[in-house]
Parts: structure tokens; C-alpha cells; sequence
């Protein structure tokens, strides 16, 4: 993976979509020859390789490291009134359906692994969400394409999805799409975004640091097995890691995972250790012993600065209606502007 | 897929956007099951102003399932009618489309769905 190996965590150039279009071109012929017709684009080459193919491969656990919502997720959920109409853009395997049973939830996903493991769940009874399969349903689809028909839905979370979105002007179409999907002037956006300014986590990132970066997910052992029964492509995307640079991802990969929640209750179905609940995955490259066989994905990430969300949501067309912070992650809560009636947003 | 989601769904090519024909995506080819689902009275009157009723009337004819009046009741005459909530809630909750394609009526583009699951990428020439 030529892309990827010449490429240290964070990457070299200041300017983040003159990197992109580098390792873009780099990979496209590997992407090519994986049977894909979809190379024109070099930043959704680029996505292909480093978000889509990523989640694809490491599907089922990334699913098992995945139980809790947001609180704040949670509560802007069950603030929406009963028979309310919600989107979940880049659901993920659909930890937020069912959380509010009074409304109904439409989730989609780029990937079809994650969104076959969410119909999984959602067929289960589970005591958080009894009834999610009776009140959502799922399909497959790319966040700058959505299906959905124009101001058809009440509301719409994106939670830890935009982030992964290689240049602004795409990370300003989804925030777009968003908003044309929902109801104007009333219907509200929730995005969830990672932020640049970490300094309480042990990741090491914050203010002024680089934004745009290739975070690792170390695929354990004992998903392997179940991964290629599911998957056919991932095995060529796999990589084993240096020594050397499992040292240097260590500090950015300790903490939990960046689109969770600190777990407060995290024995109860994190099961890793330091009650941080959720981060498997990122966490596994720090443990000293046994892993040097285990293969290693890396993620695009860009970091979002204090204020880029609200500015993106504004370049979107859209109106902030609150934003702030939560545990490295910044949050905005967007409206359609009233300037924007159907047909003029694109 | 639910035929309630159905409702919702158009065509995810730009260009479509402001075709009148790209709404609703027309089944082809649908293999029905049917969910055993609680019903919630509530939800789906709640739900019904969302609902856009003339493509639903298309949609259940399509399926065969007997033809909806012109007009959608009231949330107050459908809270009231036991026997539409039933016909409703199992047209829009318990009815899945578990195999077929989604057409699209002004570019012809098919969606498939597969165990249950549409899906909405696009090849490249048409994103």
C-alpha cells in the first residue's frame, strides 16, 4: 500500500488537498485494479482508500467496539416530538436507532457492511432499544449523493462522519445535502465533528497542530476470522506495522475512539480495560506485547479547528442555531438559512 | 426496506433533483415480506403529515395492494378508524421489499435491494 506506508500520521504538506491529490494518485491503481470505476475524483480516490475501504474491512470490529450513544446525541433525540421524521447520516451500525422510540429513523451508510451489522442489531432485541427495527430503517448511501427527498425529514444527525471528508469545499456539500433534506425553516441538523483541540485527551493534538491526518485502526485477531468471511477485499489493503511506527502512533492511539463518548459505565459493555469503554480498536496498537501481526488500517481524519464548523455550516447555506463542545469533539446544531428555499441549494 | 421509507427516498442523481418523475422510485421486480410489527397507533398519525399521500397512492398500487382513497384522512379520522390505522400500519411498517430494484422515472437509473437493504451509490458517471 504505497499510499499509506510513505505516509507518517500526519501529513507532510501544510496544504491538506495538494497531500490528498499526492496520495490520491498513488493509489489509484490500486483502487483501479480492485474493480472500481470510480477514480475520477483524486479526493474521492482518496476517500475510497483511506474512509470507505477502511470501514469496510474493519466492519465487524469496529461494530463490536461501538455500544453508546452520545449523551448529547441521546438528547438531542429525545428532544424531537413523537412521529418526528429523523435522519442518521453515516449511522455506522446504528448504535442511535431505536434510541427514541417515538420517532421514526432513517439511517444510511456508505458502507454495506456496516449497514448489513446495523440491520443485524436492529433485528435483535435489545434492552436499550427494544423496538429499533419497528421504528428506522436502512440503506446504503454516499453522504454528498443522499436519496432522500428534498425537506422530507425533521431532523438529521451526522455524528463523527463529516470529518472524514478529504477537502472543505466536500466537507461543506455534506453539511449541504444535510440541510436540503430537512424541513425549513425549522428542521435541525445535528454534526458531530473531531476536534483539533484535545488538550485534555493523551492524543497530543491541539490548537495549531496539523489538521488533516491518517489515524490507525489495529484489526485484532479474533475479528480477522469473521472479516474474511464477510469481506473479499480487504486483504490486500492490510498492513503490518513497524515496530518503529507503532511507537509513534502510540500517544494518538491510546485514548477511545474519537466518535465515542467516555463511557461512564464501561464494564458493562466495553469490556477494555481503564474504564474508557469503547477505543479497541485505536487502543490496540499501544499494548506491548503479541499485536506486531495484526493489521493495521489508516484512517483520514481531518481535525476541525474552534470555529470551522460553525463557518462550514455558514458557507452550507445554513444558520447556526447552538454549537459547542463535548469531549474533543466539537458540535453544531444548524438550521436551513431563510434565504434558501428548495431548488436554490444544490 | 419498509414502503414507508420508500416514501422518502428519490433519486440520488443531481440531476434528477428537479425532475417531478424521479419521485417516487418506482419497485420492479419486489419480492414482499411481511415484519410482524407492533402497531403504534400514535407514530403513524404523527407520522402522517410527512407522509406525501400521492405517492404512497402510486406506490401501493404498484405493489398491489388496494388502491388509497384520493385524499389522506386527517390525523383525527385516522385516529378514529381502527381498520385504516391496520390497512396503514401494514402497508407503511410491516411491508418490506426484501429483493427487486428501485427505478427511477425520468433517468431509468435501477437501485438494487438486496436482503432487505437498497442501495443508493452511484457509478461514477452519474455522481
Amino acid at each position: 500500500m504505497a499510499a499509506s506506508s510513505a505516509t507518517p500520521s500526519a501529513l507532510p504538506s501544510s496544504s491538506a488537498a495538494d497531500a490528498v491529490a499526492k496520495l490520491a494518485a498513488a493509489s489509484v491503481t490500486e483502487v483501479t485494479a480492485g474493480g472500481s470505476s470510480q477514480a475520477d475524483d483524486p479526493a474521492e480516490a482518496y476517500e475510497r482508500e483511506h474512509v470507505h475501504g477502511v470501514y469496510e474491512a474493519i466492519a465487524p470490529h469496529f461494530s463490536a467496539t461501538r455500544y453508546k450513544p452520545w449523551p448529547a446525541v441521546a438528547s438531542f433525540l429525545h428532544a424531537q416530538p413523537p412521529g418526528a421524521l429523523g435522519l442518521d447520516v453515516g449511522c455506522g451500525n446504528g448504535k442511535y436507532l431505536g434510541v427514541n422510540t417515538d420517532v421514526f429513523m432513517l439511517a444510511s451508510d456508505r458502507s454495506p457492511s456496516l449497514i448489513r451489522l446495523a440491520r443485524e442489531r436492529c433485528g435483535l432485541t435489545r434492552p436499550d432499544a427494544p423496538a429499533a427495527g419497528a421504528v428506522s430503517d436502512l440503506l446504503v448511501a454516499d453522504g454528498l449523493s443522499l436519496p432522500f427527498r428534498e425537506r422530507a425529514a425533521d431532523f438529521a444527525i451526522c455524528v463523527a462522519v463529516i470529518h472524514h471528508l478529504s477537502t472543505r469545499q466536500r466537507r461543506q456539500d455534506a453539511i449541504r445535502q444535510l440541510l436540503r433534506c430537512v424541513d425549513a425553516p425549522r428542521g435541525k441538523v445535528l454534526v458531530y465533528v473531531w476536534a483539533l483541540e484535545q488538550g485534555t485527551s493523551r492524543r497530543g493534538w491541539d490548537q495549531g497542530g496539523e489538521q488533516d491526518l491518517l489515524v490507525p485502526w489495529v484489526l485484532k485477531a479474533q475479528h480477522q476470522h469473521q472479516q474474511q468471511q464477510q469481506q473479499q477485499q480487504p486483504k490486500k489493503k492490510k498492513e503490518k506495522k513497524s515496530r518503529q511506527r507503532q511507537q509513534d502512533t502510540t500517544s494518538a492511539a491510546k485514548d477511545q475512539a474519537p466518535d465515542e463518548p467516555a463511557a461512564p459505565a464501561a464494564p458493562a459493555d466495553g469490556g477494555d480495560v481503564g474504564g474508557q469503554g469503547e477505543g479497541e480498536g485505536e487502543k490496540a496498537s499501544a499494548e506491548p506485547s503479541g499485536q506486531a501481526a495484526d493489521p493495521v488500517f489508516q484512517r483520514y481524519y481531518h481535525l476541525y479547528r474552534q470555529g470551522e464548523l460553525e463557518e462550514d455550516v455558514l458557507a452550507a447555506g445554513g444558520v447556526v442555531v447552538e454549537s459547542g463542545y463535548e469531549r474533543d469533539n466539537w458540535w453544531v446544531v444548524a438550521a436551513n438559512g431563510p434565504a434558501t428555499p428548495p431548488g436554490q441549494q444544490q | 426496506m419498509k414502503v414507508l421509507t420508500l416514501n422518502f427516498l428519490t433519486c440520488a442523481v443531481k440531476s434528477c433533483r428537479t425532475s417531478a418523475d424521479s419521485f417516487p422510485l418506482h419497485p420492479k421486480d419486489a419480492e414482499l415480506v411481511s415484519d410482524d410489527v407492533e402497531l403504534n397507533p400514535q407514530l403513524l398519525v404523527n407520522l402522517l403529515p410527512r407522509i406525501d399521500w400521492n405517492a404512497l397512492r402510486t406506490t401501493a398500487t404498484e405493489l398491489g395492494f388496494p388502491t388509497l382513497p384520493e385524499q389522506p384522512p386527517t390525523p383525527e379520522e385516522l385516529q378514529a378508524d381502527e381498520k385504516m390505522l391496520q390497512d396503514l400500519h401494514k402497508l407503511l411498517m410491516e411491508t418490506q421489499i426484501s429483493e427487486g430494484k428501485l427505478v427511477c422515472g425520468a433517468c431509468g437509473h435501477e437501485y438494487a435491494v438486496r436482503e432487505g437493504i437498497a442501495n443508493f451509490l452511484l457509478p461514477s458517471h452519474l455522481v
